[in-house]
């Protein structure tokens, strides 16, 4: 049971990973919060779905073309709506909101409500410690740590992630140092949506799709996403693995634990926050505290 | 009154409301007076999310909770203990009261995103204890079979009115940041604005932040006893996600911080969804597009932006103008300005 709990918790954490840490890239550079986000990976299953089941392409053809074209439309996204009403926040999170709405609709339009099924990437399963893992699910958690690792490096290492890292300490500044501003919003916006879109391939087959399966991890990532302190990449990462872990918990341990998993995660935030409002990693900036 | 066309405008609204039922005869009419019932509700409901968020700048995304905790309350009352809605409807709305000053505690220290996202949290920790339990509060079917608030429906609809008007004053005295009488609008924008600054001119900011939460549960408390009576149930709904979000886009759709906005906001957009159902297919689809375009082109909302176009400030003595008149029509001065004289 313990390491059901562990290894299952484990894999939850990687999949809000990737959702949050792009959630929280996107939020720390353009200082917006992205309702949409969630659509990529919806969106991203969705392609899984479309190319290798109705087209019957090869599954890693159709992964690779499901991520391209989501990336592409979160670039559209962007550039179309969210980029000419930036400046005001509450606009941008309606806006991206009824976004979601219009891409769940075409999803329900084009492929009904009804749930529906990919194949595993994988077959088979490895036994560690006792407990069955499937091939799948170590595969999830793999591509998931592996493009965290990615993520890291790109921000760290190269001069695209300072250019990045400097819009997001103070936009204006970064601008007068030569970095163009926009076009940084602009591959922030794609780097963000081409990990939410990984996270929705990865984790196709363990999941049914329907059109509606964007929402709870909104809830989660937005949980997560201020626990780890908003725009803290390290802290959404950590966030990441407590909220997962809690569910996995909540579900393993009490009665009932499927409808009270959310519940808990969220209970989990507000106290943190109570405690300490600027979340785990974030940093209280001057303007922006109490 | 009927210098500053926005108020004749409201007026004319508020007498037209009060002959719509000698219009509305019959089975179909019964129909239509349903959805003006409902919209009446959901304009206290808007109105005090707008005085909690445009206002004070609480930005509140889970305004759902005191809807449905008033809803929930009213509903448990009416159904274990019998009570009728004339006692209920009150007690539901001092439950929603409570919920607001028990969301006001983690909201004294957070702000802007972080309050939106903790607030958000709020309904949906309701929601998953609500299905964890479902003997006591029906799960998922909710608690059905309340009293009616009263025989006919055209009494339910004047009731309604006659609530919604006196709830939309009290809110729109309660902000309004010129009034002689009460500081509290002053305070308000003042806290939104910036708030350190209302501290350091000696404003407890703490207790006005405490009042907006009071406030604004109290009213959407009434909205969701009302509605718990009116639709005879109490269910799951009336906490989700999606009724939170709707209340922002009413408010934002017809013009955030200004209490007429999300009046105007209400009254468009959900009789549009209801006539929407004749198009099952595309109605959400039709209803998020209209609203994306409006957020484009009118980011300030519609009743704002007709506002601005029947309206003009003076520049001097910041009265309220008809847009066509020339000159303030208390202080003469000039109301454009203009080349040449």
């Amino acid at each position: 049971m313990v390491e059901g709990i562990i290894i299952q918790g484990l894999i939850k954490g990687g999949t809000y990973a990737l959702l949050a840490v792009g959630f929280s890239l996107i939020f720390g550079v353009a200082r917006m919060i992205n309702l949409a986000h969630t659509c990529f990976y919806m969106l991203a299953a969705y392609g899984i779905y479309y190319f290798a089941k109705e087209l019957e392409m090869p599954l890693a053809a159709a992964v690779v073309l499901s991520l391209l074209a989501t990336t592409v439309i979160g670039i559209l996204t962007y550039r179309l709506f969210i980029d000419r009403v930036r400046e005001h926040h509450v606009t941008v999170m309606l806006i991206t909101l009824a976004m979601a709405m219009i891409f769940q609709e075409f999803m329900i339009m084009a492929f009904s409500s009804e749930p529906l099924g990919t194949p595993s990437f994988v077959s088979g399963y490895w036994t560690i410690i006792g407990v069955k893992v499937s091939y799948q699910n170590l595969l999830t958690f793999g591509i998931a740590l592996a493009v965290l690792v990615c993520v890291w490096a790109l921000l760290s290492k190269t001069r695209l992630g300072v250019a990045i890292r400097a819009t997001a300490q103070d936009s204006e500044i970064a601008n007068l140092m030569g970095i163009n501003v926009r076009r940084i919003l602009l591959i922030t916006m794609a780097l963000a949506a081409a990990l939410a879109a990984i996270a929705g391939a990865v984790v196709t087959p363990t999941l049914t799709l329907v059109p509606t399966m964007w929402t709870s991890p909104l809830v989660m990532i937005m949980a997560i996403v201020v626990l780890g302190g908003l725009g803290s990449v390290k802290g959404s990462f950590i966030g990441a693995f407590i909220i997962g872990f809690i569910e996995v918990l909540v579900v393993f341990l009490l009665p009932g634990g499927a409808f009270l998993k959310g519940a808990f995660a969220l209970l989990v935030m507000v106290l943190i926050l109570l405690i300490r409002p600027e979340g785990l990693f974030g940093v209280a900036f001057e303007e922006e505290r109490l | 009154m009927l210098a500053i066309p926005g108020r004749l405008l409201a007026l004319i609204f508020f007498v037209v409301l009060f002959f719509i039922p000698l219009f509305l005869q019959g089975s179909s009419g019964s129909y239509y007076l349903r959805i003006f019932i409902f919209a009446n509700m959901y304009v206290i409901f808007a109105v005090s999310w707008d005085l909690l968020s445009g206002y004070t700048g609480q930005l509140n995304f889970g305004h759902a909770l005191f809807f449905g905790v008033a809803a929930y309350t009213t509903a448990l009352l009416n159904i274990h203990l019998g009570w009728q809605p004339w006692a209920t409807i009150p007690i539901g709305a001092l439950a929603g009261v409570i919920a607001g000053l028990i969301v006001c505690l983690p909201a004294l220290r957070l702000r802007g995103p972080y309050l939106a996202l903790v607030t958000l949290a709020f309904p949906l920790i309701l929601l998953g204890i609500i299905f964890a339990f479902t003997d006591f509060t029906g799960g998922e079917l909710g608690i059905s079979g309340l009293d009616r608030i009263s025989d006919s429906r055209t009494t339910d609809y004047y009731i309604s009115v006659a609530v919604m008007i006196v709830s939309v004053m009290i809110m729109w005295k309660l902000t309004d940041a010129g009034s002689s009488i009460i500081r509290t609008g002053i305070v308000f924008h003042a806290i939104r604005e910036d708030e350190i600054a209302a501290r350091a001119s000696g404003i407890n900011t703490i207790r006005y932040k405490l009042l907006a939460f009071a406030v604004a549960g109290f009213f959407a408390g009434i909205a969701g006893a009302f509605h718990a009576h009116f639709m005879r149930i109490a269910g799951p709904s009336n906490l989700e996600l999606v009724l939170s979000f709707q209340v922002i886009i009413w408010t934002v759709f017809g013009g955030i911080t200004s209490i007429y906005g999300p009046v105007v906001g209400v009254y468009i957009l959900f009789p549009l969804m209801e006539f929407l159902r004749a198009a099952p297919e595309v109605r959400y689809l039709i209803f998020a597009g209209i609203v994306v375009i409006m957020l484009l082109f009118m980011p300030e909302g519609i009743a704002v932006w007709v506002r601005d176009k029947i309206e003009r400030e003076c520049p001097r003595c910041k009265l309220s103008n008809m847009a066509f008149r020339k000159t303030c029509r208390a202080c003469n001065t000039y109301l454009y300005e203009h080349a040449g004289d």
